[in-house]
């Protein structure tokens, strides 16, 4: 069996005097896809976000693809991990939001290229190539030259998703990408993201509250409360056999509030 | 008194020179605030707390005190500790750090009126923080302030008479030694103010321009 590309270890997240995470430990295998639910506030999201350095930890470890995240090698043990070498460690994890986060001032190709460009040192052509690649994937190569302003939610979230794709990472995190979506533009999402399960290896780690394509995309669910990991599983065993009481009353809110399972 | 056509014309070249001085301090000026505003604005915003602190006081003292007063004190103080620098460069420093003032305060709205999400994407393309501020910031906070700043930019050039009291030879300055030495003030001062509404209303055209251009909100 191959080593985990994520091990976190024991984390603790604090706002202040709030505990958002709790001793939380996890394992992700590569190429595993995971699906985060829960009820808000129970950390799933902030999880995410940890991964992304897009916060601060409170105490614990996280290994990412054999590394440390937070800390680096450095007088003679860990010491906190400076910018240049998250730096490094950001290459491996791509993140996609809830509220798309798209550059509102460049073109979906510039979105698209802006990165690799910067942090890879790409040539525009083999950049404006790749770009293209990906947003033919994603179903938005004739959208190139538009304006975020001028296109869909769910027209945004894909060029979101070339975009976090172009750094080509070996991780990729996803944000409620639906949520913030008219309920008809969900599926186009939701699409694209099947394709890339399916034509990819790469580790895909989800939260979302859309529990039917949970059911389906996840090879793994986990169910947060209050910062903790309550249950974990086989999509089937979670959703049709839920062990834990919390589980089973979060899930029938859900169902009654006309998620499908 | 009546007026007097060809005293008008006599006196428009030293007029004119006058004008030319005044142009050179506003455009210098603009020069000198719009970077200290910009260093204002960066050390309030990520500078550690208690250089932060300094900062912000140090702006509301600049801005709570007389222009007039600061430019006599740069002007007429500083020498008596050594510093002794020519009128208009006293003048330029003194309406720049003056205005400074101002646009620190739009720099720093128009900086924190970025959504997060921008950061936030910035660092999860792996952007580094200059590139962020260089590629990602500073080109979405700068268009919508460009309206304010030529707001201020207007306000200081009409300020620039001031500069007068510390020997500056700018429009205003000209017309008051010709006025003293031909003992008619009708004319020069007449002029004055006519060159200042002509540069203000064209001042103001450009505005309209500029706020039709960029201030419009765009969706995110």
């Amino acid at each position: 069996m191959p080593d985990p590309i994520i091990r976190i270890d024991n984390i603790i997240k604090r706002y202040g005097p709030l505990t958002v995470l709790d001793g939380l430990s996890m394992q992700v295998m590569p190429g595993e896809k995971l699906a985060l639910i829960g009820p808000s506030g129970s950390g799933k999201t902030t999880i995410l976000r940890i991964l992304m350095t897009l916060e601060t930890i409170s105490g614990g470890h996280i290994e990412v693809d054999g590394a440390q995240l937070y800390h680096m090698p450095g007088n003679g043990g860990l010491v906190a991990a400076d910018e240049r070498y998250l730096q490094r460690m950001r290459e491996k994890i791509g993140m996609v939001f809830q509220h798309f986060n798209l550059f509102p001032h460049k073109c979906v190709l510039d979105n698209v290229t802006l990165a690799p460009m910067l942090t890879k040192g790409m040539a525009r052509a083999a950049a404006e190539k790749r770009a293209m690649e990906l947003l033919d994937m994603v179903g938005m190569a004739d959208k190139a030259k538009s304006m975020p302003a001028q296109l869909s939610g769910g027209q945004k979230q894909r060029v979101a998703i070339a975009r976090a794709l172009a750094l080509s990472p070996k991780i990729m995190l996803f944000d409620e990408v639906t949520s913030a979506l008219d309920p008809e533009l969900v599926e186009e999402v939701l699409n694209v993201m099947r394709k890339l399960a399916s034509e990819t290896d790469m580790t895909m780690l989800l939260v979302t509250h859309e529990m039917g394509f949970a059911h389906d995309f996840a090879d793994r669910i986990l169910f947060f409360d209050r910062g903790r990991i309550v249950e974990e599983g086989k999509p089937d065993d979670i959703f049709r056999h839920p062990k834990q009481e919390r589980t089973q009353v979060f899930l029938r809110k859900i169902i009654a509030a006309g998620h499908r399972v | 008194m009546e007026w007097d056509w060809n005293f008008v014309w006599q006196i428009m070249p030293t007029l004119l020179e006058g004008l030319k001085i005044t142009l050179l301090a506003t455009v210098l000026g603009a020069v000198v605030a719009a970077v200290v505003g910009l260093l204002f604005a960066i050390l309030r915003l990520s500078a550690p707390k208690p250089i932060a602190r300094v900062v912000g006081f140090l702006v509301e003292f600049i801005r709570g005190t007389p222009l007039l007063v600061q430019l006599y004190f740069i002007f007429y103080v500083l020498p008596d500790i050594g510093i002794s620098l020519p009128a208009l460069v006293a003048g330029v420093i003194g309406l720049g750090i003056h205005y400074g003032t101002y646009t620190a305060e739009v720099y720093r709205a128009g900086i924190e009126n970025v959504p997060r999400g921008q950061w936030e994407a910035a660092r999860a393309t792996n952007l580094t923080l200059r590139q962020t501020w260089l590629h990602v910031i500073l080109p979405q906070a700068i268009p919508p302030m460009i309206p304010a700043l030529a707001n201020y930019l207007i306000a200081m050039f009409k300020e620039t008479p001031l500069l007068s009291a510390i020997t500056v030879l700018e429009l205003m300055n000209q017309a008051k030694s010709i006025a003293n030495s031909n003992y008619r003030y009708i004319e020069p001062m007449t002029l004055v103010g006519v060159f200042f509404l002509i540069m203000s209303l064209i001042s103001v055209v450009f505005l309209r321009w500029l706020e039709e251009r960029y201030s419009r909100v765009e969706e995110r």
